[in-house]
């Protein structure tokens, strides 16, 4: 069930909203639109839906729109055209009241430089949305308490924000955001201000708290690797529109245009790329029926030095070398059993590439796909190093 | 023809400005005459009860919250000990209780109408644009303009001094708290809007605590533009330690006018500090 759903949504700056406006509908660009009228485009009919419990990543250079697009959604910046539907109620038609009975119960948001109130404790700060709704004192540290503990920080109660490093501040950051427990977070940025070291750790921790509370995130970043790393999907933003709308793994291997297809290709594939992007088919013969002669045929048919032996059912069994094979033969073994070798590297198809990478360097024979027992498919050495080095077609998952 | 100006009629401001004002001093009397009675009245007695206290408790209480403000150092409160000691000694002291009034009120009064106009100029760019020019022109008039006016509405004595001194030391006040309140970083602004905060707690919960730094600073200075302008209103019959400075003056008593200056100076002093000490310099 989508929780959040916009429909072209539409930010212009400036005095000629409507000319401006009309003009995007006639295809005009940006630039073309700033020198006619003077007003700048924040964000361009943008329209998609985002699910509950899902990490929604919106990503974009510096003047995209992104962060723009994000303070649309809790109206910090009020829209000049289109709508915002949270949990039906469109937010963008909504009077004052009802705009704060959202923002206070229903979304929250974590910033970029965490914005913490200088001269309130730890406790008040993540207290703060509480306060705001009126809830007693009591009721209300309990909870921010709650929500610091969750974060790491209940040994911190009563320092100022000052006294903490940046990685705690932003943790606060986030107990204030979850100490009302919204449906929705917002998270502007919210990794950005923090070093390389401390922004990953909080992506884990951000990961691991989101295995617990299945919020909705809307998370915006301009690292291609954060959205990757802990986007479920990514918007990818260009001159205010959404350029392509995904799930990492469909941006990275089917990006929809030049532009993101420019945009991924220095990202780091080895932490997207799964084994099942890169295996092929696997030659292999049937223990059942197949002798070593049958082996060494197929062997040298296919130019290769090993062979994978399964079952009727394709369950893995191991596979034979070539000279193993052709010494059989001589011994006119009609079995492959003696000569099958067990000590084949396995992994699963979700394994990471960048784990692959390790165990095809010190194998000899190639990377074995497993799932439940049966042999899905095989990684030779080149195919790692060909889809790192970006140059590959690689599957596409659509399991 | 450089001369054109020789054919164009000398426009009567200056008959304009005296006319408005005796209007107002006119149309406004029901307002300006208890305020002058009644409030001067109050005034009065204040000093009085102030004066009526032993000297030498109000300087032990001075002494002792210097010492504490001042982060139990002993510079500010040996200072204070010293100078009002002085002061006292030189029988100065029911003219520094009465200036002391003075500036006390005219201040307090600046603050009350300062802040909320600071407030509305911060939040809406139509009123900083009419006010700002206004300020302008109340800071650089010359402050012994006002003391015309403030006759002409209260008479002489106290109460017009502080009302020349409200036109005089309120700008500061009004521009920092301004300042400050857009000084607030955006970030923390939108914090507070983000999480549902109403119009008024942005205000009391964010802006203001933020801004406080800056909007002291400005009260600062508006108590010493009230203390400089209490004495100028000694002009306009103001009580107080101005008032020596002025006979001293009009006497040729060097003596005098220094001593009764000097006491100015330390209660200026004492003053600053004790209003620095609120600037918001939280000891983490």
């Amino acid at each position: 069930m989508s929780i959040i759903k916009v429909e072209g949504l539409s930010k212009v700056f400036g005095k000629n909203t409507k000319q401006a406006l009309k003009m995007l509908e006639e295809g005009k660009t940006k630039e073309e639109i700033l020198k006619l009228t003077n007003s700048t485009v924040g964000v361009n009919r943008t329209s998609f839906s985002v699910e509950a419990g899902e990490i929604f990543v919106i990503m974009g250079l510096s003047g995209s729109g992104k962060s723009t697009l994000v303070r649309l959604l809790n109206r910090l910046i009020d829209p000049t055209e289109g709508k915002v539907y949270i949990d039906g109620e469109n937010l963008a038609a909504m009077n004052k009241k009802d705009l704060r009975r959202v923002r206070r119960t229903k979304m929250s948001m974590v910033f970029q430089n965490f914005a913490l109130f200088p001269y309130l404790t730890v406790l008040d700060n993540a207290a703060y949305g509480l306060e705001i709704q009126g809830i007693d004192k009591v009721e209300r540290n309990e909870k921010a308490k709650k929500s610091l503990e969750m974060v790491g920080l209940g040994g911190y109660l009563e320092q100022l924000p000052a006294q903490l490093s940046g990685g705690m501040q932003q943790r606060v950051g986030l107990a204030r955001a979850l100490a009302n427990d919204p449906e929705v977070m917002l998270m502007d940025e919210a990794f950005s201000a923090l070093d390389p070291l401390i922004r990953k750790e909080m992506q884990d921790e951000l990961l691991d708290l989101q295995e617990t509370m299945k919020k909705t995130i809307i998370f915006i970043t301009h690292d291609l690797d954060e959205a990757l790393r802990i986007g479920d999907k990514i918007a990818l933003m260009k001159d205010g529109s959404i350029v392509q709308v995904g799930t990492p793994e469909e941006i990275l291997v089917n990006p929809a245009n030049d532009y993101v297809k420019k945009f991924v290709q220095d990202v780091d594939r080895s932490k997207v790329l799964t084994a099942f992007n890169i295996m092929k088919r696997p030659e292999t013969i049937n223990i059942d029926k197949h002798g070593p002669r049958v082996a060494l045929e197929r062997m040298k048919e296919e130019g290769i030095s090993s062979i994978y032996v399964t079952d009727s059912k394709r369950n893995l069994k191991g596979y034979v070398t070539a000279d193993d094979a052709s010494l059989a033969l001589k011994a006119d073994l009609k079995s492959l059993v003696t000569i099958l070798k067990t000590d084949a590297p396995t992994v699963t198809k979700e394994t990471l590439m960048n784990a692959i990478f390790e165990i095809s360097h010190n194998s000899t024979v190639p990377i074995t796909v497993v799932e439940d027992g049966k042999l899905l498919g095989i990684i030779v050495r080149g195919a790692v190093i060909s889809a790192l080095a970006g140059q590959s077609e690689v599957n596409r998952n659509h399991a | 023809m450089l001369n054109f100006m020789e054919n164009i009629p000398e426009i009567p401001l200056a008959p304009y400005v005296s006319k408005f004002t005796s209007w107002i001093s006119d149309t406004f009397a029901f307002l300006f005459d208890p305020l002058k009675n009644e409030f001067g009245d109050g005034l009065e007695d204040f000093a009085d009860m102030l004066a009526a206290v032993p000297p030498v408790i109000i300087i032990l209480i001075v002494a002792l919250i210097a010492f504490f403000i001042s982060g139990k150092r002993i510079g500010l409160a040996s200072f204070s000990l010293v100078g009002l000691l002085l002061v006292w000694n030189q029988g100065l002291w029911e003219e520094l209780m009465l200036s002391f009034t003075l500036v006390l009120v005219a201040s307090l009064l600046s603050i009350v109408i300062g802040v909320p106009i600071g407030i509305l100029m911060s939040k809406s760019k139509a009123a900083e644009s009419i006010i700002t020019p206004i300020l302008d022109f109340m800071q650089t008039m010359p402050a012994f303009v006002y003391l015309i006016p403030a006759v002409a509405f209260f008479s002489i004595g106290m109460v017009p001094g502080i009302f020349a001194s409200l036109i005089f030391a309120t700008p500061p006040t009004v521009r920092f708290t301004n300042l400050g309140i857009r000084q607030v970083s955006k970030e923390l602004v939108e914090a507070s809007e983000a999480f549902g905060s109403t119009g008024a707690q942005k205000l009391f919960k964010v802006e203001l605590p933020m801004a406080k730094p800056t909007i002291m600073a400005g009260i600062n200075q508006t108590v010493m533009l009230s203390l400089s302008m209490v004495v100028i209103a000694s002009m306009i019959g103001a009580p107080g330690l101005g008032r020596e400075v002025l006979s001293a003056l009009q006497r040729a008593d060097v003596g005098t006018g220094f001593v009764a200056g000097l006491g100015i100076v330390i209660l200026a002093i004492i003053i600053d500090r004790f209003t620095q000490s609120f600037t918001g310099k939280k000891r983490v």
